[in-house]
């Protein structure tokens, strides 16, 4: 086996070998138990206290919405008015302006969600203060409120659930302080040992050694960079992410990178099983994910370390593969499994830049991001999984004549609704923008915008349909990674995404906390011979099946229009 | 709504001096401890700073290793790739020149013995390393540029050569300021 792919075996196996204990010790820190923490407790009591909350009283489904959409409404007030005034407040040692309404808009919400989709770059585009009070703090509570939402989640599936499903800003707290903040501390800390800047320093002048004078952006990024790899964000300090060699150094913080994005979401369905007593459950569910992980890793890794035709065809020698928007420290076997993960767990930072991947590359990030729950966002990866677990549990119990039941509770019309309603949104919210985005480029190609659409494009014919697809591909999905060539800071890119990810955001996240609070609700019918297992590998795989069939009836189309075609143009 | 609302603006306060204050705050405190102190790790000659050690830089002249192509001409106040897709037909034309030049400035080396990262734009525009074969392809021209023998050229280029991260995983590389740097302190 080639360094490069042992590199990509060597990243997984040890993330999986900290996601289990970690998933274990979140189990502990929701239900309460005694962990190694719990000297934080007094620093929690005074969050509380100062914020008077108390955070024993517990809430129904509808209370813990509530509470989420208010504080994530707070946020969103703050996030847009310190990016519309950044530019005369403190902390910004190299100028840079505020933000336009539109962009700001788009940032603020971007962000918000989980997504961190930038129509900026993080050189000019923001300050040191907007950096640290709006991204880095929207980092850390986003992802927060994912994983406070799926705990709703996990104690509506408990022995003996009830309507009470503890407090949202408990779960919110404790996600900070327990979890996120000293796994962040210490990625860090790796980070900066490693060369990436902690500093307030500005922009730093030097003459090279032959002579040119350059200036080089900088910042206290390493600890923003912890938390957008842990929190599933993906937004990046600097204009190229983790390809930029101040943001990512070395083959050691890759790794660290690598592995900071995957834990939580693997830790959080070890997590699950833990805290409702159902180790099997958990372990179908985490097989089922790994399996589509595989089926998209495997080709991208084929097609990304099999090189160019384009460059193959100018007789230039590719030993190890693609290279074109990739870096020489990483080579192109960890970037197509950075590309893979960043993509299926909505992370959105890159390594390498996706719009110079091969067409099959593409291909796969698209699907991740269709599908969107092959271990899956921060906290949210689950509850996208759980539509597709309700569906599942529907369509087998009607194949085999039972009623449909998930841990024994009866799933009826109702529910059925809503998981259909989600399960659709998606791709309705992805081809009706694209679909928008199309006319207008074809209707309106001069329209007065800062960037007019006939210039939108980097790259013509299918491949510029993929730019645009893709786009709206990683707003609906929360995802953020981009084919950066598409022209998008002007009105048109700004507002429309900004709706998207709204309602990509908060739709999967109520969705799923209805069902399972109303689920909750009812009677508890002991498990029986006649019980549809859902922990078993033909159920898992059913599963499976019916994400393939959903995520590819709705796109598939798209996908033929997109990468398939410019596949067969150029292989 | 009320309760709830009165409840997150105070929450929002607090976790904002938590998180965008004290934890920044801590990491800043541990890059005071690392190399370089937390500004990033500079390069410098004579006491003079002549790079960061992980940004690259820009070598044009025939007498220095050159690095791969930069969508932004290594200026670090920015970075980009060039967001080229394969298919992309202006793409044959983008790719052409660099090997035009390539070829022009190191007779002797054909077509086929480039490798794809020589010609292509990185990831960052800020790439600081060149694969060893790169590298290597470079050597006669740089030697004769400088009027060195070419086996002390090459043996620069072998030292350079560092490997895999634990010995075992990831590609080899060369970082081309250090190369040059070296290349300077021969006599």
């Amino acid at each position: 086996m080639s360094t490069e792919l042992l590199g990509v075996l060597v990243t997984y196996l040890l993330t999986l070998a900290l996601a289990i204990p970690l998933g274990k010790y979140i189990a502990r820190v929701y239900q309460g138990q005694k962990t190694l923490l719990d000297f934080l407790a007094p620093l929690e009591r005074g969050l509380y206290r100062v914020s008077g909350i108390d955070p024993n009283r517990e809430m129904n489904w509808k209370q813990h919405l509530l509470a989420l959409l208010t504080i994530n409404l707070v946020w969103f007030v703050l996030a847009f008015v310190i990016l519309l005034t950044q530019g005369s407040l403190p902390l910004n040692p190299d100028g840079n302006p505020s933000m336009s309404p539109d962009l700001a808009f788009n940032t603020a919400i971007s962000f918000l969600v989980n997504c961190n989709l930038q129509h900026y770059s993080g050189e000019s585009g923001l300050t040191y203060f907007s950096q640290l009070t709006v991204i880095t703090f929207l980092q850390f509570v986003s992802a927060a409120t994912g994983m406070a939402a799926v705990v709703v989640l996990f104690n509506a599936f408990k022995e003996k659930s009830s309507e009470k499903l503890g407090n949202f800003f408990r779960y919110l707290v404790l996600s900070c302080t327990r979890i996120l903040l000293p796994i962040c501390l210490v990625i860090a800390a790796i980070l900066a040992f490693n060369g990436t800047p902690t500093s307030f320093d500005g922009k730093a002048d030097i003459v090279t050694l032959q002579g040119d004078s350059v200036q080089v952006s900088r910042g206290p990024a390493a600890g923003m960079i912890a938390i957008k790899h842990l929190g599933t964000n993906g937004g990046g300090w600097l204009g190229v992410n983790s390809a930029h060699p101040l943001e990512n150094p070395n083959y050691l913080t890759n790794m660290t990178e690598l592995v900071a994005q995957v834990l939580i979401p693997i830790a959080m369905v070890i997590a699950f099983g833990v805290y409702i007593r159902r180790k099997k459950l958990a372990w179908t569910i985490f097989g089922v994910m790994t399996v589509g992980m595989l089926l998209l890793l495997v080709p991208m890794l084929l097609s990304e370390t099999g090189g160019s035709p384009t460059l193959a065809q100018l007789n230039l020698l590719q030993p190890t593969g693609a290279m074109e928007g990739k870096e020489v420290r990483f080579g192109p076997a960890i970037s197509a499994y950075w590309s893979t993960v960043t993509t299926i767990i909505s992370t959105g930072s890159v390594n390498a830049m996706h719009d110079s991947t091969m067409p099959l590359s593409g291909a796969m990030q698209l699907l991740g991001m269709f599908i969107n729950c092959f271990y899956g966002g921060c906290g949210v990866g689950i509850l996208n999984y759980f539509i597709f677990l309700i569906i599942a549990v529907f369509i087998s119990g009607l194949m085999v004549g039972r009623t449909p039941e998930f841990l024994g509770k009866k799933v009826e019309a109702r529910e059925m609704k809503i998981a259909t309603i989600i399960a659709l949104l998606h791709p309705l919210l992805i081809l009706a923008g694209t679909a928008l985005a199309c006319f207008t480029l074809t209707n309106y190609p001069e329209a007065d915008w800062a960037v007019k659409p006939s210039a939108w494009l980097n790259n013509p014919g299918f491949h510029g349909f993929s730019e645009m697809l893709y786009e709206f591909t990683s707003s609906a999905a929360n995802n953020g990674s981009g084919f950066e060539g598409l022209g998008d800071n002007n009105v048109f890119w700004n507002v429309s995404t900004g709706f998207v990810l709204l309602l990509g955001r908060f739709l999967p996240i109520i969705g799923p906390v209805a069902i399972a609070g109303l689920l909750a609700r009812k009677r508890y019918v002991p498990e029986s011979a006649g019980t549809l297992r859902t922990d078993t590998a033909t159920f898992g795989f059913m599963t499976l099946a019916v994400i393939l069939i959903i995520a590819a009836l709705a796109f598939f189309p798209a996908l033929v229009l997109g990468p398939l075609a410019e596949y067969f143009t150029i292989y | 709504m009320k309760t709830y609302l009165i409840a997150s603006i105070k929450m929002t306060l607090v976790l904002l001096v938590l998180l965008s204050g004290v934890y920044p705050a801590l990491v800043a405190g541990i890059g005071k401890l690392s190399p370089g102190g937390g500004g990033g790790e500079t390069v410098s000659r004579n006491g003079k700073v002549v790079g960061f050690a992980n940004v690259g830089q820009a070598f044009t002249q025939d007498g220095y290793f050159q690095g791969r192509p930069s969508a932004v001409d290594y200026n670090a106040a920015g970075s980009a790739g060039s967001n080229k897709g394969p298919s992309n037909p202006d793409y044959l034309a983008t790719v052409q020149a660099p090997i035009d030049t390539f070829l022009a400035h190191n007779p002797g080396v054909t077509r086929d013995q480039i490798p794809a990262e020589l010609v292509t734009a990185s990831g960052s525009g800020l790439d600081p390393h060149l694969s060893p074969q790169a590298a290597y392809l470079q050597v006669a021209r740089v030697a004769q540029a400088r009027n060195l023998p070419e086996q002390k050229v090459q043996a620069l280029v072998q030292q350079h050569v560092e490997a895999p991260f634990l010995g075992i995983l990831g590609p080899e590389k060369v970082n081309v300021l250090q190369l040059n740097l070296a290349l300077d302190a021969v006599k």
